[in-house]
This record gives C-alpha cells, sequence and structure tokens, in this order.
C-alpha cells in the first residue's frame, strides 16, 4: 500500500464526513417541511405534483397503508419498465434500432430498477434504446431512492411517535425524496461530469476513422454515445449503480478522469452517510446519528484497507512471468487484470468497497479480475445486508434493525426489557427484525446451493473451480441485498438467472419494507418510556462496539462456510507452494 | 407534520386501528399511484435529461458528445477512448477484451477472468511473449501492458508502460530515444491536483504526436 493510497482514501473519507453533515441537517429539514428556503424555490413544484396526483399534503396513513402505497407504486413501475423494454422496438428514440428485450431479461431488469438494485442481466449499449433509459431506467432511479428514503423517514417516525396510529403520507416522503433532494443534486452532478467529458446527447454513435485501423475491426471505430450524464449522476447519488454503457462507471464516456471519480464515489456514499445525520436531527438527539454513522465506518475503513492491500500485492500467475507489479512513480503496479490505469489500485478497490457497502453496484473495475481476498471483500460487504451505509434510506432503516437487535441482547445480557430510543423492544419487533436479517441471507444461501446443484446455473459460469462458484455466491449476493454489481463472467441473461435472481431481488426489497413498516407501525403506537439507570445508552462508544460487534458477527457466522468454499479456498490453492498442490 | 391523537389505550404491537381501512389497504391508491408514476416520469424521464442535456450542449459541446479529435477534417478519435495500434512503430494500447476486435468501442467489456483462470495466466504469458518480455537483460513489463482493462477501451497507459516501448519504436522509425522518452514525458498527464488518480499516458495522443513529428 503506497502513502498516495492511504492519502487517496483518506481525502475521500474526510470530503465524505463535511458534506454529509450539512446535507444530513437540510435533509431533516426537508422531511418536517421546515426547509424554508428551499420551499420558496422549489415548493411550486412540490404543491404542483400533489395537485396532479390528487393527494393532500397533510395525509396521515397507517402502517399497512403506507406499505400498500409503496407496494403499488412500486409494482406500477415495475410494469412499465417491462412494457417499455418488450416494446422498445416499435417505440420512437431508439437511434441504434434495437430489438424488443427477451420477456425473462425484461422481468429481471424491471425488479431489478424497480427494487433499487440495478442487477444488470445485458449490455447497455447494446441492448436499451435510448427511450427505455431514459423513461424506464432512468425513472426508477429516482423513484427507487425516493422509495427508500420515504420508508426510512416512516421509521424513523415510529421512532419518534408517541401512542401514534400513523407514520406519514408515502406520497409527500417521495416527492420531497425527488424535488428537494435528489433532483437539484443530480442536476449539479450531471452538469460537471459532462464538463469532464461524460457524454450527454442523443446522437447513437459517432464514427471515427481511427489513426491505424484498429479499434472495433476495419478502418472505422463506432464510438456508442447517449444521454449518459444525467443517468449516471442520480445512478450515483441513488446507490442504483445501473451504468449507462456495458462497463458501468469503468468506461470511459461514465467515468473519463480520476476528478469524475471522486464525485461519482463522493455521490456513491453521499446521502447514505447524510441520512444518519438527518436520523439524529430527526430523533432530536444528533449523537444517535453519529453513533450509527461511527458503526459504519469502524466496519468500513478496515475492510477497505484490506481490499488495496490485496490488489495492490498483485497476482503469482505475473509474478512467475517476470511481469513488473511494483508501484512506482510511474506505474500503479499490482493486479491490473479488470483496471482502468487512471484509476490503478488505490481508486478501483476504494471504488470496489464503496461500491458494495452501500446498495450502489456500479463498477469502475471488474470485480470478477479481482484478487482472491480483493474480490472477497465486497462480497462480504453485500452479504452483511447492506447496512454499512447501505442504499438511501434502506441502509439505514436495515442498519436501525441491527441497533435494535443490539440493545436486545444487551438487555438479554442484564435481564432487562430493551429499549431503543425510549421505545420498549418487544417480541413483535424482534420477529419484524429476525426476518430482516434472515430472509436476504437465506435467498443468498438457498439459491447459490439450487444454483450449484442445476446444470442450468452451471453451464453460464464464466471461470472454473472455486472462482466459479464465487460468481454464483456473489451473484446471489448482489440481488438478495439489491446491491447490483456482478463477477460479471457469470452469464446470467439466461432464464434461470434471470429468473432466480429476479425473484430474491424482490424477496430482498419489499419484504423487508413491509417488515420494516410493520416494526415502524407497532413502535409509533407505544409511549416513550424515560430513560433509567438501567437503560443503554445508544449514543457512545460501548454501543457503538455492539453495534459492529452484532453486524460482524451475524455476517461471519452465517456466510464464512460459503466464503471458505469461494475465495478462501482461491487464495490458499494460489498462492499454497509447489509441494503441497502438484 | 400532524400527529393523530392517541386513543387512551395503547394498540397492541402491529395492531391496525380500528376502523381505518375497511376493506384492503390497497383500495384508493391505485389512481393516486399512477398519477405519482407519470408525474415522476414527466419530471425525471423527460424533463430532468432534456435539461441536462440542453445545459450540458451549451456549454460544453465538445466534451457532451465525445471529446472527438479531429484532423484534417474527420474524426481521428476520441480523446477519451483507446485504440488499438499493432504496428511496432507505434506505441501499443493495453490488451482488450471487447470482441469481435479489440477496442470496440460499441462493445465495451472487460475480460472478467479471475486470477487463477488458467485462460487467463495462458493469455499473461501469451502476451508477455509477444512484448518479447524474458529476453536475457530487458527490463520487466509494466504490468498494464499484459493485463486487459475493465472497459477494454483505456485509452492510456502507464509512464512506465509508454517508456518501455521507447527502444522498439525508436529502432523502428530511426529515432533518437532521447527524443522519444521527451515526446513521452511532455504526454505524462500527472495526478489530477497531484493527488487523485494515477499518473498515464494518452496513446491516441502520443501517437498522433509520434507521427506529426517533423
Amino acid at each position: 500500500m503506497t502513502g498516495n493510497s492511504l492519502f487517496q482514501v483518506a481525502l475521500f473519507l474526510a470530503l465524505l464526513l463535511l458534506l454529509a453533515v450539512p446535507l444530513g441537517g437540510y435533509m431533516a429539514r426537508v422531511y418536517t417541511g421546515t426547509a424554508h428556503g428551499a420551499q420558496r424555490l422549489g415548493g411550486w413544484l412540490e404543491r404542483g405534483c400533489y395537485r396532479l396526483c390528487g393527494v393532500r399534503a397533510d395525509e396521515e396513513m397507517s402502517w399497512r397503508r403506507y406499505a400498500a402505497a409503496v407496494l403499488v407504486f412500486n409494482l406500477l413501475g415495475a410494469l412499465v419498465v417491462y412494457a417499455l423494454q418488450r416494446l422498445q422496438g416499435v417505440l420512437p428514440g431508439n437511434p441504434a434500432q434495437l430489438g424488443a428485450v427477451t420477456p425473462e431479461v425484461s422481468f429481471n431488469t424491471a425488479i431489478s430498477f424497480a427494487s433499487n438494485t440495478n442487477w444488470q442481466a445485458y449490455g447497455g449499449e447494446t441492448t436499451m434504446a435510448h427511450l427505455t433509459q431514459m423513461l424506464g431506467l432512468g425513472v426508477q432511479n429516482f423513484v427507487s431512492a425516493a422509495t427508500g428514503m420515504a420508508v426510512l423517514v416512516a421509521l424513523v417516525r415510529g421512532l419518534t411517535r408517541s401512542g401514534a396510529r400513523a407514520l406519514g403520507s408515502f406520497w409527500v416522503d417521495l416527492t420531497r425524496s425527488a424535488v428537494y433532494v435528489l433532483l437539484p443534486l443530480s442536476l449539479l452532478l450531471a452538469l460537471a461530469l459532462v464538463s469532464q467529458g461524460v457524454v450527454q446527447t442523443f446522437a447513437a454513435s459517432a464514427v471515427a476513422h481511427s489513426v491505424e485501423g484498429g479499434g472495433g475491426g476495419g478502418v472505422e471505430q463506432v464510438l456508442a454515445l447517449g444521454p449518459a450524464a444525467s443517468q449516471v449522476a442520480i445512478k450515483q447519488l441513488g446507490t442504483n449503480g445501473g451504468g449507462f454503457f456495458n462497463a458501468n462507471a469503468a468506461h470511459p464516456f461514465e467515468n473519463p478522469t480520476p476528478l469524475t471519480n471522486l464525485l461519482q464515489l463522493l455521490a456513491i456514499l453521499l446521502i447514505p452517510a447524510a441520512l444518519c445525520v438527518t436520523f439524529g436531527a430527526l430523533v432530536k438527539d444528533r449523537r444517535q446519528g453519529f453513533a450509527v454513522l461511527a458503526a459504519m465506518m469502524v466496519v468500513f475503513i478496515p475492510l477497505t484497507l484490506v481490499t488495496v492491500g490485496a490488489e495492490q500485492a498483485g497476482t503469482p500467475a505475473l509474478a512467475a512471468l517476470g511481469v513488473d507489479q511494483a508501484p512506482s512513480d510511474l506505474s500503479a503496479g499490482g493486479n491490473m487484470e479488470g483496471k482502468e490505469v487512471r484509476f490503478g489500485i488505490a481508486n478501483s478497490a476504494l471504488w470496489a468497497t464503496s461500491t458494495t457497502a452501500a446498495s450502489n453496484g456500479s463498477v469502475n473495475a471488474m470485480h470478477d479480475s479481482f484478487t482472491p481476498l480483493g474480490g472477497m471483500v465486497p462480497l462480504w460487504l453485500m452479504q452483511l445486508g447492506e447496512i454499512i451505509f447501505g442504499g438511501v434510506g434502506s441502509g439505514l432503516y436495515g442498519m436501525l434493525v441491527y441497533a435494535i437487535l443490539a440493545v436486545f441482547i444487551a438487555g438479554l445480557m442484564v435481564g432487562r426489557t430493551p429499549e431503543y430510543l425510549g421505545k420498549k423492544i418487544e417480541a413483535f419487533e424482534l420477529k419484524m427484525a429476525s426476518l430482516v436479517v434472515l430472509l436476504p441471507a437465506a435467498c443468498v444461501l438457498c439459491g447459490t446451493a439450487l444454483a450449484c446443484v442445476l446444470p442450468a446455473g452451471n453451464s453460464p459460469l464464466g471461470n472454473p473451480g472455486t472462482h466459479g462458484f464465487s460468481e454464483i455466491l456473489y451473484a446471489f449476493s448482489s440481488g438478495a441485498n439489491n446491491n447490483g454489481s456482478a463477477f460479471g463472467g457469470l452469464t446470467v441473461s439466461g432464464p434461470f438467472y434471470a429468473t432466480a435472481i429476479g425473484l430474491v431481488m424482490l424477496i430482498g426489497r419489499y419484504w423487508l419494507i413491509i417488515a420494516v413498516l410493520a416494526m415502524a407501525g407497532a413502535l409509533a403506537s407505544k409511549r416513550h418510556v424515560p430513560a433509567s439507570a438501567g437503560t443503554l445508552p445508544t449514543h457512545g462508544p460501548l454501543f457503538v462496539g455492539l453495534l459492529v460487534a452484532v453486524v460482524v458477527l451475524v455476517g461471519a457466522l452465517t456466510f464464512v462456510p460459503a466464503l471458505a468454499l469461494g475465495p478462501v479456498a482461491e487464495h490458499l490453492t494460489a498462492n499454497a507452494p509447489s509441494e503441497v498442490l502438484p | 407534520m400532524t400527529q393523530r391523537s392517541s386513543t387512551n389505550q395503547a394498540p397492541a404491537p402491529g395492531a391496525e386501528p380500528a376502523g381505518a381501512e375497511p376493506d384492503g389497504a390497497a383500495r384508493g391508491l391505485w389512481l393516486p399511484a399512477a398519477r405519482m408514476l407519470l408525474v415522476m416520469t414527466a419530471l425525471t424521464g423527460v424533463v430532468y435529461p432534456l435539461l441536462v442535456t440542453g445545459a450540458a450542449q451549451v456549454a460544453f459541446p465538445d466534451e457532451a458528445s465525445g471529446s472527438l479529435i479531429h484532423r484534417d477534417g474527420q474524426v481521428v478519435g476520441s480523446r477519451l477512448i483507446g485504440q488499438a495500434f499493432a504496428s511496432p512503430g507505434l506505441f501499443w494500447s493495453r490488451p482488450s477484451a471487447t470482441g469481435p476486435a479489440p477496442y470496440n468501442a460499441a462493445a465495451s467489456t472487460g475480460s472478467n477472468l479471475g486470477p487463477s483462470n488458467p485462460a487467463l495466466v495462458e493469455a499473461f504469458g501469451a502476451r508477455a511473449a509477444a512484448l518479447g518480455a524474458g529476453a536475457a537483460g530487458a527490463p520487466r513489463v509494466p504490468v498494464d501492458l499484459v493485463t486487459a482493462s475493465g472497459s477494454g477501451l483505456d485509452p492510456h497507459i502507464s509512464p512506465a508502460a509508454a517508456l518501455w516501448q521507447v527502444p522498439r519504436v525508436a529502432k523502428v522509425r530511426a529515432l533518437d530515444e532521447a527524443r522519444l522518452r521527451a515526446l513521452v514525458a511532455a504526454h505524462v498527464e500527472g495526478r489530477t491536483f497531484g493527488v487523485l488518480g494515477e499518473p498515464r499516458v494518452n496513446v491516441l495522443l502520443l501517437n498522433l504526436a509520434l507521427e506529426s513529428l517533423p
């Protein structure tokens, strides 16, 4: 690990915290309707949305009603994405004249974008018409993110309201997330990205007569273009991650310079980190938000450094060939297969951990070609349940569920009814919390097991042996936790993977949302109990440590056996002395 | 934010307030949901991308359209997209995993081969051999010259990889090596603000400059 690598990681984290604090405070004002400056600018838009949709700004919904609104809205969205893909061949806005997408890939993509996963069973520039990208995928990038934020706000209301039946209005929370947070930030980021060379045009392609007849065969190089910047901006801010081009953020037209790389990295973690601050502001105890944020950092930083170290160490195969993998002022060195020279090792590894800590899933380097240990970290970060930052909204509501588990375990130790933020945690909350923790894990492990024994699960593998097993494990971990990144060697456009991953994405997103909202409803109906000498404070280092321990233990106990069969076995095999393995 | 008045007795956890939704929680939600989706589609799927495209084409027309390089009235490539070069008298780009030919900018992809995959190990060997690595006294090949990038379109090589190619290019072109090294040095892009990213050389721009050397 070089000094510059460490400095780039440190600089990124410092900038992230610096931006997250003011944004978090602003979002708290947005959700309480007290962001007066923003309302003066955008209030007409917010009120216009309510009027056009026929909803009232002061509507209140029970948790069932709130959940139903989420599900109905998401179902309609998924149907539109499905229809757009199937009909794109006869619709306008298709300059590359791409045909209809297959039914299974259309199903997969519809679930994928509605559920904020953005798992891509297709190559963007060769499959999706511009109209599909804009009206289908681009819109879901916004509304799936806004859905996650809305559900979080509903959960926080459950914690703050006392003896209440209602959690607010989904329509209002959704509209405010889009109008006051996602749209303005996306506009700013998109223009900043274009200034650096991210393309934004309605032309399908440009043709270059290349210098030496190279490039795509013959003397011409066809450069795929499109309205990429507008989609890239929201795909990062909304922790969606679905690339405009197949190579995602490794593609120079999506991520051309180290500066766009930094801006996009910040965009990936910005809202999830800021929402911790928002949470603190909404519960009127900022320390609660910082405690959760600190727990995320405690898990994130060491795992990032492990990845940087593993990738910088390079691969034994290249070392055996006498290839120079040492870092110097003239070369980043390390394992450069699947990585871009402008990003080198540090930015590729930092991106891999950021994108999997958040449920973003965009990639600026190919995770399938990472070293076994470098690839295991992103895999495990997803398996933790996308709660280390996590998706916008969904990451924090997942982490708050773990906080509730942590106070419960602490309560067991001292034999006292656990409380979180003045609410007694009882059997119903714990049942819901268990669902949130166990459902994605069950989807990952059962899905992987099924794929391993079915021919349809084995034939699309891109790599043999233990690495092939890792590809399957990665695919289900990514789908069930709504991440969307992949070990891309696995061909996932066939019926088995398109359907199976589609189903685990569905369960991983919506069953969790229902459980979280049910918990929010139960919490809202309870009255606050005053803190006593026996109450565990949930804002100090003790609680942060406890929370981290619960997250790491649950993640380790659930997935260590599977990881041992995949990346761990691969690492040991690749680095074994030759006398051990013939 | 209004709160409903609470009843005297807190309801059981998870229980529904009596009479809130007589039949079906989704009743009356379909129409607002459809209208909300329509409004959001107009706002985020039409207005937003059009706004960004309009602003981008006015403020940054060159960058928004692919940062194309024009020579003698012809587009010869993009500053951001790599090209394959095979002639020994030019600097070579990194290997590319795109199909059917390398550096196909209409279908970006990496190899997605794992580090232990025999196919990748074999490819490494073939690439290193093609570069003449392992010859007695030859300097070690920089890693980026034998590895394919994630996009298959990487426009850059490391400064080490450019300098490594100087003796070959100088020999073919009968040029002074020092002069070529100076050309490479002039094309090294350092870290942004001295911190971000990695130092690199744009192969297409370097070759264009090489071709126009007097």
